[in-house]
């Protein structure tokens, strides 16, 4: 069941249906998203190529909200093309009306197919924005896992509190599982997303933003910061790795015997900035770390800066 | 003495900034040499720099932010080039420099680009379209000129003393507060924003009044042109934006300069007003540059189609619709900051509900040109092509106001590909169709159609190969402002766009070269007429160029087209109307004041970041005194004989008679 404290202030349980992953929109707007889809073929690793429930929801109101405004756009564009040509001045056959500058008919069609298009889509956004809202829990008979983000620069820090262990540079996490982010920031805004398994948040030093993703298989998935965040930015990005549930209690119980232990002295050294830090885990974490970074018990890291230098591109050949 | 300014802030080690700056100097040292040795700086002086004709104001308006895009331009070609080496690699630019080069890059395109050129065609068109002969207050006009080129100055002056910020453009906090930002970078960006968004504001205050109070007679608000209509808008909204730009970024110097807590990660500050304030301006700001470039498609459509713009009215219904929902839609800029479900949604819906009046205005173009005659000049060429592109950049920008949409794409290079879509599209297609189709009027001959049209192909065809690739990397899940990258599925269109931007620099060659070609053929391109491309609006009716007074007698506005009933009626007649009789015009005289106080308006900004008090005192009380030293003025204006005025309106009457005799006998 799912921890209470972390249930989305979105209406009572019921309403949690699971997002399926493969909607069933009507053949009309299925078709030009399935063009588009063919289009971009090659484009898996993307957001076109969701690997969990929240990236295909997501994927799905693209390509409908797509659909929808192709009804419009494509046979403008064609009429566009078409009056200006067939109105060319050298057009003799064409009907020369320089007095057909106001029509009831034609100002209804403009306004009313617009309108009517919006409010449909209108419709799409507000139900799509509660759907996916990021706060909203991800319903599952499985027990959500917890993982608090922290953003530093130019790292990203995953604490596994109910484990109490943490990873810098490589989230793991069981598959089929939902996942619960508690997110925040050492120092400047950045943004934590993995476009394969959709919806991204903002970290901001002293709040905490939530998000609920989840894989639907294992596999390997490319996340990064979307936000720009200094001079080390470019390698602020992480592997997310979706297990086997048994593999990740596997890979908890194999962190818990190595590494170093990560309490507020070990944090204020981790949060010195550093770019392209390789993956390394910790074997225990102080249980109050993350909750201190966010109320700013422990004050805001150094945070990026050019003049203190440190910032070291090395081309990297892994991925 | 000189605050924090040494030798050591002149990017000695790097060759690419310094080599750049040092071409600048030497290119500005050798034009100011040429000026003076040929004798033109007295002429440039009295004619140009102290000028307050709203003609010449235009024009220096425009030529500023041509230069400034052609800067801009260049910062674009290095992202594009770094991205395309900068797989798996380090590329040519190390992060310190590609990050203040996009960042210049759009400070440069929005603020000192974008902005002069719509306001230089504002400035030039709305008096003459208006049937008047200036602006409100001619002074404060050249004022706003000189402010905004003293923020321009101040931007170019980084690329050799200190540095931009290397925060992108709009200077998200907590990154540009002093503990993350301490050098000059942000500083730069502040005062030149500062001052010239002063210079902006002075403008919008003068275009509204102008607009309102300052009409021909007969010329109700709904005998407007829709580009007096758009430039209304644009000007309005302008008076209500900009005080919140100046008030943020007043609120980031204070906390950079006097240890305020406004944006600050500790003691309460909260960087999310900043975000919310920047883009309660940054969102009308799209606006305020779009609505003018939809007026001046607008001009050219009906022109070129030979007929009047389709449901006049419903036009402006949707523009000034946009100007009012343009300022409720704001917090689609950060969807992903963790706003709450009703939130997103309402943010969603009013910014797709601006598509409304946006599609009725597409449609409305559309039949304009259902039953005319079209003329396919390079002007109605941008204007197809903005129709078409526009469409597509309008549909992608209702794809990111779904929330869920924009969870997966928001600062992915499909943004990136959305908003370049309609700012290419609308505004630098409408700045291109704007001053080719009003070159003529401005010098008296037309630019060389076969070099714009090239222009156009291959700007249009550039832009293509540019950004949609960038699109379907967005789509890969790209974000923007990579200095490097390593996944290999993007480098493919990474590539494609790096190809595409060699297309724009042949089509930014063919605008240079159509302007060198136009004016060493300007003989053969001569306009003797005033009335080039068969015009409907008043400034066709006087000469080209027009004379400082801009009409020898005010017209007597009767329609919603008043030059092509003038026309009409004298093609029926075949005679031009009686020769009005001519009185005296009273012209404001050219002033310095402008000039003057955006130089000490530079100094006290330079002062300002390098931390050079005396300086920023000397400066701050110098522009001060200049403007008392101008209310104290006795002369304030000079007056036109009016044998003048008959003898130049005469000579107009010559010229209108030869283009009668040569069209006798043509139906109107």
């Amino acid at each position: 069941m799912l921890d209470p404290r972390y249930v989305g202030g979105d209406g009572p349980p019921r309403d949690r249906r699971r997002i399926p992953p493969q909607g069933r929109p009507r053949l009309l707007l299925r078709l030009p998203a399935a063009l588009i889809v063919l289009l971009v073929g090659g484009c898996s690793g993307g957001v076109l190529d969701p690997q969990g429930p929240i990236g295909a929801a997501n994927r799905l109101i693209l390509l409908n909200a797509l659909g929808i405004m192709l009804v419009i756009v494509v046979p403008t564009i064609i009429a566009i093309l078409i009056f200006a040509w067939w109105f060319r001045a050298s057009n003799t056959r064409a009907s020369y009306r320089p007095d057909f500058v106001y029509s009831g008919g034609i100002e209804m069609v403009v306004w009313g197919i617009p309108i009517l298009t919006i409010m449909f889509l209108g419709g799409v956004i507000w139900i799509g924005s509660h759907d996916l809202d990021p706060f909203k829990p991800i319903a599952s008979p499985e027990k959500p896992v917890e993982v608090q983000v922290v953003s530093l620069d130019w790292k990203w820090l995953f604490i596994y509190p109910d484990e109490s262990v943490a990873s810098v540079n490589e989230l793991v996490v069981p598959a089929e599982v939902p996942v619960h982010f508690s997110l925040t920031s050492a120092s400047v805004m950045n943004m934590f997303f993995v476009p394969q398994l959709g919806t991204m948040i903002a970290t901001m030093n002293g709040m905490v933003t939530q998000l609920h993703l989840a894989a639907d298989k294992p596999g390997e998935f490319y996340g990064q910061s979307a936000q720009y965040s200094g001079g080390g930015f470019s390698d602020m990005n992480f592997t997310v790795r979706a297990v086997p549930q048994d593999a990740f209690a596997q890979w908890v119980a194999t962190t818990r015997q190595s590494g170093s232990a990560l309490d507020r002295t070990s944090y204020l050294a981790l949060c010195q900035q550093s770019s392209n830090v390789r993956p390394f885990t910790y074997r225990a974490v102080d249980a109050g770390l993350f909750n201190a970074i966010a109320s700013q018990q422990l004050p805001p890291c150094p945070g990026p800066n050019i003049e203190r230098a440190g910032v070291t591109v090395r081309p990297r050949s892994e991925r | 003495m000189f605050g924090k300014l040494t030798w050591d802030v002149i990017p000695w080690s790097q060759p690419i900034p310094l080599v750049a700056g040092s071409v600048v100097v030497l290119i500005v040292l050798a034009v100011l040499a040429w000026v003076v040795l040929k004798g033109y700086l007295p002429y440039l002086w009295r004619e140009w720099i102290t000028s307050v004709d709203h003609k010449r104001i235009g024009v220096m308006y425009t030529l500023l932010g041509t230069v400034m895009l052609l800067r801009g331009f260049i910062d674009a070609l290095m992202m594009r080039s770094q991205q395309a080496v900068a797989f798996r690699a380090a590329g040519y630019l190390p992060p310190e420099h590609y990050d203040q080069i996009f960042s210049a890059h759009g400070t440069i395109m929005i603020f000192f680009a974008a902005m002069p050129i719509v306001i230089g065609l504002m400035n030039f068109v709305v008096p003459l379209q208006l049937g008047v002969r200036d602006v409100a207050f001619p002074t404060l006009n050249s004022t706003s000129l000189w402010l905004t080129a003293t923020g321009a100055l101040l931007v170019n002056i980084s690329l050799v003393v200190g540095e931009f910020a290397r925060t992108g453009w709009l200077v998200y906090p907590p990154l540009s507060e002093l503990p993350y930002s301490p050098s000059v970078g942000v500083d730069y960006y502040l005062w030149a924003l500062l001052i010239s968004g002063v210079g902006t504001l002075m403008t919008g205050i003068n275009f509204v009044t102008t607009i309102l109070k300052i009409r021909a007679p007969g010329m109700s608000y709904l005998r407007m042109t829709i580009f007096c209509w758009t430039a209304l808008a644009s000007s309005l909204l302008i008076i209500a934006a900009f005080p919140i730009l100046t008030a943020t970024l007043g609120m980031l110097a204070l906390d950079r300069y006097l240890g305020f807590h406004f944006f600050t990660n500790d003691a309460g500050g909260n960087m999310m007003m900043f975000i919310n304030l920047i883009w309660a301006w940054g969102h009308p700001e799209v606006y305020i540059l779009v609505l003018p470039a939809f007026g001046i498609f607008s001009e050219v459509i009906s022109t070129f189609s030979g007929k009047p713009l389709f449901n006049y009215r419903s036009m402006v219904a949707a523009t000034m619709a946009i100007c009012l929902i343009s300022f409720l839609v704001w917090l689609h800029h950060f969807f992903t900051m963790g706003a709450g479900a009703d939130v997103n949604a309402f943010f969603g819906i009013t910014t797709s509900i601006i598509a409304v009046p946006t599609g009725v205005k597409i449609y409305n173009w559309l039949f304009t040109m259902y039953g005319g005659r079209i003329r396919f000049t390079t002007p109605m060429l941008w204007s197809l092509g903005f129709l078409v592109t526009f469409v597509i950049g309008g549909m992608t920008g209702v794809l990111l106001a779904v929330p869920p949409a924009d969870f997966v794409l928001h600062n992915s290079l499909f943004l990136v590909a959305h908003f370049h879509n309609v700012i290419i599209a609308g505004v630098v297609f409408a700045a291109f169709a704007g001053i080719t189709y009003w070159f003529p009027k401005a010098f008296g001959f037309k630019l060389d159609e076969g070099w714009g049209k090239a222009a156009f192909w291959l700007s249009l065809l550039g832009f293509y190969v540019v950004f949609m690739p960038l699109y379907v990397a967005g789509l890969l899940g790209m974000t923007r402002r990579l200095q490097h990258y390593d996944v290999a599925a993007w480098r493919p269109w990474v590539l494609i766009a790096g190809f595409g931007i060699v297309i724009m620099m042949a089509a930014a060659a063919c605008q240079v070269i159509q302007f060198v070609v136009s004016i060493r053929r300007r003989d053969e391109l001569r306009d003797e007429t005033g009335d080039p491309w068969d015009g409907r609006s008043l400034e066709w009716s006087t000469t080209s160029p027009p004379p400082p007074f801009n009409f020898a007698v005010l017209p007597n506005v009767g329609g919603e087209e008043p030059y092509w009933e003038i026309k009409r009626r004298a093609i029926e007649a075949q005679q031009l109307s009686p020769e009005p009789k001519y009185e005296p015009i009273e012209m404001p005289r050219n002033s310095p004041t402008g000039f003057i106080t955006a130089f000490f308006a530079t100094m006290t900004g330079f002062a300002l970041i390098w931390h050079i008090w005396w300086m920023v005192a000397l400066g701050v009380v110098a522009a001060y005194a200049v403007f008392v030293w101008f209310a104290w003025r006795d002369a304030v204006e000079y007056s036109i004989p009016a044998e003048e005025v008959a003898r130049y309106d005469r000579e107009r009457r010559r010229a209108r008679e030869q283009w009668l005799a040569q069209h006798a006998g043509q139906p109107a």
